[in-house]
């Protein structure tokens, strides 16, 4: 595998604009989606405050939220139809521009090229537009906020016809719900030109020597995501559009005949509302898998660094890789069992989500192997990989619940599912980015975190995070529905001791997340000048300057020799890199 | 900083499971006749995970116990590889976890089967239910034994015709018991048909360890039989809409007799 | 049932007392409002999904769409002036529209268009209100516990038929008019418009089920003139 394309080269831009905002590099690029993702999750941290804070004092008025939203939270107290909308924002903000945006889109964009020795993208210009794209489809959401109507509130879901019918529905249905369709049909564009570009990068664009077999661990699997990526956006773009079109155009594809809503038959036939939830899924579930692959490649690349010792079984974990990959198009029924599709469909899907955990329980084997033997340096961003590991665990044994039809149907809709994909998703995902940050944040910015801000940051947090998603199960177990904004019903009365508690946590966690905000923008201004290589690391975006020059490599490609993660050899130097002859 | 992590990882492990296997939070009872089979599916789900949870996280810790330099000094000590490199990890997680699969599926398939791919018994209390944002209502067939057709265009919560009903010209209508709560006999079989007019909802009652979707367009029938009486809660898990979170009804499961008399009762006050 | 229809009116004239009016010059118009035919029976109202409101009331109660009385009398019609006034005058007192124990307090509450309306939430639990307007712009807002009075105006003479689908029996009408010169019947049936100028007016019944009917009246001057309504009434 010697074939090298022709490399894109593009001359340093002279303008200010056009260096730092309307930049074809990719790692300006990267560092706006990395940006933008910032953004989006203080935004929907704050909702889930807002939701954490209602579901333990619901009477209680929320200090001058009545004046932001005088509809929704009229005197600050929140409305039920509030407390969904602040949900549903949450939800599709986190899983759409934060855990597909960052760590995929943002560090991938950076990361990738120079990790095959690329001076760039292979579409540099396709790769600005999929920024500005995503972009878009944020303020198109964020816009939701804003209109008479409140923003959506069918859930990230978006079940059909709820979310199809329009006004008669109830609050939410409005123009907040169109906005909430578009920009998701916006955001699968951007990704599907993201996923293009990140696929013709990795197979065209490598070095001299950049044989796939020493393709690092995080390109690996930033590859393999994009290529989830282009068939589940694919599938969730024609969906988005199918909806609009039954909001605006009187349409019926997802809703049937004979619907009374609020005592008004609705004009519409022929519709299904499980085609919405099949094509949803379709996506719904790989999406989880673009969520968190990529974190699967930044502990597999970090961990080694740390460990000062090669990954376990690299061909095996890229081979687990591939399986997850391939499996995750053939689960998406299990999001379905008590949907009204054919029972008997139930054990098909079933069967393959539960296969689905060998490879994903032979990767955690193998990072937990890749420990054993290991000279084991903790800094902030090994903590965090290693808190990976046991997030993920935890998250991922709790869909053996789920997997199944027949404890499924205890479960299902129940907080155990929000504990589920809380830990799996959100919280591994989030601490795959976490590691990323203050492994990668040195070669961005060319300065050093604090180190010591990092440690607190992980161990609060990591804390923290046990403390608000462990009793979920718990609460899920005692049959405490899910997508609540109050508890009334009887059997629920026990359980609000212990949703304070984890309110408790919830807003204790939040704030801890301010000392990662503080550490980045302090580190970015003030933090120690970076060496090239602070970490002794062995990828191509260690051989090069921090942060890298606009070609990445100061004009001559390194040419590779290595394979990605040659540690532990004798000597003071313990480690070959890549470019090393 | 390594041994803190590993005992942190432990505790966090140990405490964490051991609220598990107390069952200081637990399923409530189980009043119906298929409820222990998936109790018992999940107890032996819990155990398998478990066991790997912990063995997971207290590896995960010893190994980082055991392996992380102390006090920033740098370790000079020559790595080892993972004895029999990756093979084992294979071996391992493809057994363990092959073998749980195949087990659970076996077992648990029977148990989905038992519920959702078996018709109802015959002679079972027919029922349908309907739900609307964001209450239940349940209807009895009455003295005559037969349901009036269900128009939507006649749905009217104003006049409380929330099925739909004709009286004014089917005949079969006239008698129909409506009512907001779901009445059902003891150790008897009884097959819901669940209808909704609006949005998606669902139909979950802990204690019957019963779940199923309502579905716009679709008639889904589902039975079961209650073995308890007593008075339970019928509530929505679908998001549906502002009032979701207050969607519920009560379910009377009331002694044979008791609930002929309520019939009785229901049919005379029409 | 006579319990049960005693305590339905004992309530709703509670709650529905009037602001009290001062002795305005002019005519007026008194009546009643009865129906021919039969009226569909009051239905039981079942609360149970929401204790609480079952809890306020110690019989049940029954549907409000079709109250009638002795004397064939039908209660909740509005009677207002619907053509013939010179010069519209502007109501500016406050209505007020309560929710309390699962009903709407008063199941009709009569308005002209921008006079202040103000709807309150009395119970220990959320609402939601939703005028299922279609001149005027339809909204649906909760109001738990602890949220303050909803104050709105509407624009557009319409009835408007208000629910809560929360708790899916709660239903009322807001009855928008032009006319300042409006009155909802009581337990008997009567009405009586008042303060009215010399002229020919057009009075109108309008009852949610019974339907609509008018009549002229012309008035000389301050005197009181009888107007007498008979609304059919089916059984379904």
């Amino acid at each position: 595998m010697t074939h090298v394309a022709t490399p894109h080269t593009h001359a340093p831009p002279q303008s200010w604009l056009r260096r730092h905002v309307f930049s074809v590099d990719h790692k300006v690029i990267g560092r706006q989606y990395l940006d933008l993702a910032l953004v989006a999750v203080f935004t929907g941290m704050l909702l889930s405050w807002l939701m954490r804070f209602h579901l333990g004092w619901p009477d209680t008025a929320v200090p001058g939220l009545g004046k932001l939203a005088p509809t929704g939270a009229a005197g600050g107290v929140i409305t039920p139809e509030y407390y969904l909308e602040l949900m549903t924002m949450h939800g599709t903000i986190m899983v759409f521009f934060v855990l597909t945006t960052a760590p995929f889109a943002g560090f991938g964009n950076f990361l990738l090229p120079i990790q095959v020795g690329a001076e760039d993208m292979a579409f540099p210009r396709i790769n600005m537009m999929s920024f500005w794209v995503t972009l878009l489809a944020f303020l198109v959401l964020i816009a939701a906020f804003f209109v008479g109507d409140g923003p959506p509130l069918s859930g990230w879901t978006a079940y059909a016809p709820l979310s199809a019918v329009g006004k008669d529905a109830g609050p939410g249905q409005g123009s907040g719900q169109t906005l909430w369709a578009i920009s998701i049909l916006i955001f699968c564009v951007a990704q599907l030109l993201g996923a293009l570009n990140f696929i013709a990068t990795t197979l065209d664009l490598r070095t001299k020597g950049m044989s796939l077999a020493r393709l690092p661990f995080a390109t690996w699997a930033w590859f393999i995501t994009a290529v989830i990526a282009l068939v589940a956006f694919a599938v969730l773009m024609p969906a988005c559009i199918l909806l609009i079109l039954d909001r605006v155009a009187g349409t019926s594809f997802f809703i049937p005949a004979g619907l009374v809503i609020s005592d008004r038959l609705q004009p519409h036939m022929g519709g299904s509302p499980l085609l919405w939830q099949h094509l949803f899924w379709f996506f719904g579930h790989p999406e989880v898998y673009i969520a968190i692959l990529p974190g699967f490649g930044i502990v597999s690349q970090i961990l080694p660094v740390f460990a000062r010792k090669p990954l376990l079984g690299p061909r095996v974990f890229v081979t687990c890789l591939v399986a997850i990959a391939f499996l995750s198009y053939t689960v998406w029924g299990h999001h379905m069992f008590l949907s009204g599709m054919n029972p008997f469909s139930a054990t098909l899907f079933s069967v393959p989500t539960l296969v689905i955990t060998i490879p994903a329980a032979i990767i955690t084997l193998l990072w937990i192997g890749t420990v054993y033997g290991a000279r084991l340096r903790l800094t902030s961003a090994s903590l965090f990989a290693l808190g990976f590991v046991s997030v993920f665990v935890s998250g991922g044994l709790s869909g053996f619940f789920l997997a199944q039809p027949s404890t499924d149907i205890y479960l299902h809709g129940t907080y155990f599912v929000v504990a589920h994909f809380h830990f799996v998703m959100g919280v591994a995902a989030m601490f795959g980015i976490f590691a990323g940050t203050y492994f990668w944040f040195p070669k961005m910015f060319g300065r050093m975190m604090s180190e010591t801000l990092g440690k607190w940051h992980f161990w609060l947090t990591f804390i923290g995070v046990y403390a608000i998603f462990m009793p979920m199960h718990y609460l899920g177990l005692a049959g405490n529905v899910r997508r609540y904004s109050a508890f009334t019903d009887d059997y629920l009365q026990p359980l609000i001791p212990l949703h304070r508690f984890i309110t408790i946590a919830a807003l204790f966690t939040g704030a801890v997340q301010l000392i990662f905000l503080y550490n980045l923008i302090r580190s970015r201004v003030r933090g120690p000048k970076a060496p090239d290589n602070p970490w002794e690391a062995t990828t191509l975006e260690w051989s090069t300057s921090s942060p890298p020059p606009h070609d990445n490599f100061g004009g001559r490609r390194p040419v590779v020799s290595h394979g990605p993660d040659e540690y532990g050899a004798p000597g003071p130097r313990d480690y070959v890199m890549q470019a090393d002859s | 900083m390594g041994r803190l992590f590993a005992v942190t990882v432990t505790v966090i492990a140990l405490v964490s499971a051991a609220i598990f296997a107390l069952h200081t939070w637990w399923l409530p009872i189980d009043i119906s006749a298929h409820g222990r089979r998936i109790d018992s599916q999940l107890n032996e789900t819990m155990i398998v995970a478990g066991i790997l949870f912990v063995a997971a996280q207290l590896a995960l810790a010893f190994f980082v116990w055991r392996f992380s330099e102390r006090g920033g000094v740098r370790s000079t000590r020559p790595i080892k590889p993972f004895p029999g490199g990756a093979a084992p990890m294979v071996v391992i997680a493809t057994i363990l976890v092959g073998i749980e699969i195949l087990v659970l599926t076996f077992v648990g398939s029977k148990v989905w089967a038992s519920v959702y791919q078996t018709p109802a018994p015959a002679g079972a209390l027919q029922i349908d239910v309907l739900a609307e944002q964001f209450a239940f209502y349940a209807r009895y067939a009455g003295p005559d034994g037969k349901f009036g057709g269900m128009h939507p265009d006649l749905m009217n919560d104003a006049t409380q015709n929330f099925f739909g009903l004709d009286p004014a010209n089917d005949t079969t209508a006239r008698d129909d018991i409506v009512v907001g709560s779901l009445v059902i006999p003891v150790d008897q079989a009884v097959e819901l048909r669940l209808h909704t007019k609006d949005v998606g909802h669902s139909f979950y009652v802990p204690e019957l360890r019963i779940q199923q979707d309502f579905v716009p367009g679709m008639v889904i029938p589902l039975h079961f039989t209650a073995t308890k009486t007593g008075k339970y809660e019928l509530v929505c898990t679908q998001l549906c809409g502002l009032g979701h979170y207050n969607m519920r009804a009560y379910v009377e499961v009331k002694s044979q007799a008791e609930f002929a008399q309520w019939l009785k009762a229901q049919a005379a006050a029409l | 049932m006579i319990a049960r229809f005693t305590t339905l009116v004992a309530l709703v004239v509670v709650a529905s007392v009037p602001a009290p009016r001062h002795r305005i010059a002019g005519a007026t118009i008194s009546g009643k409002v009865t129906f021919t035919g039969t009226p569909p029976k009051a239905k039981p109202i079942d609360m149970s999904k929401e204790p609480n409101c079952v809890t306020q009331h110690p019989t049940p109660v029954t549907t409000q769409d079709a109250v009638t009385g002795p004397g064939n009398s039908v209660r909740y019609a509005v009677v207002y002036i619907a053509a013939g006034e010179q010069s519209v005058a502007q109501g500016t007192d406050t209505v007020r529209y309560d929710q309390k124990g699962c009903l709407y307090i008063p199941h009709v509450a009569a308005m002209q268009v921008h006079q202040p309306l103000v709807i309150y939430n009395d119970d220990p639990h959320s609402h939601n209100i939703h005028p299922l307007a279609r001149v005027n712009p339809e909204w649906n807002k909760s109001q738990p516990k602890g949220a303050p009075p909803i104050r709105t105006t509407w624009d557009q003479p319409e009835f408007i038929a208000v629910k809560c689908n929360v708790h899916p029996w709660m239903h009322g009408y807001f009855a928008v008019l032009a006319t300042a010169h409006s009155a909802v019947t009581d337990s008997s049936g009567a009405f009586s418009l008042e303060g009215l100028p010399p002229g020919t007016y057009t009075v109108t019944a309008w009852h949610e089920r019974f339907g609509t009917q008018s009549q002229q009246v012309t008035i000389a001057g301050s005197e009181t003139k009888s107007a007498n309504f008979v609304l059919t009434a089916r059984p379904y």
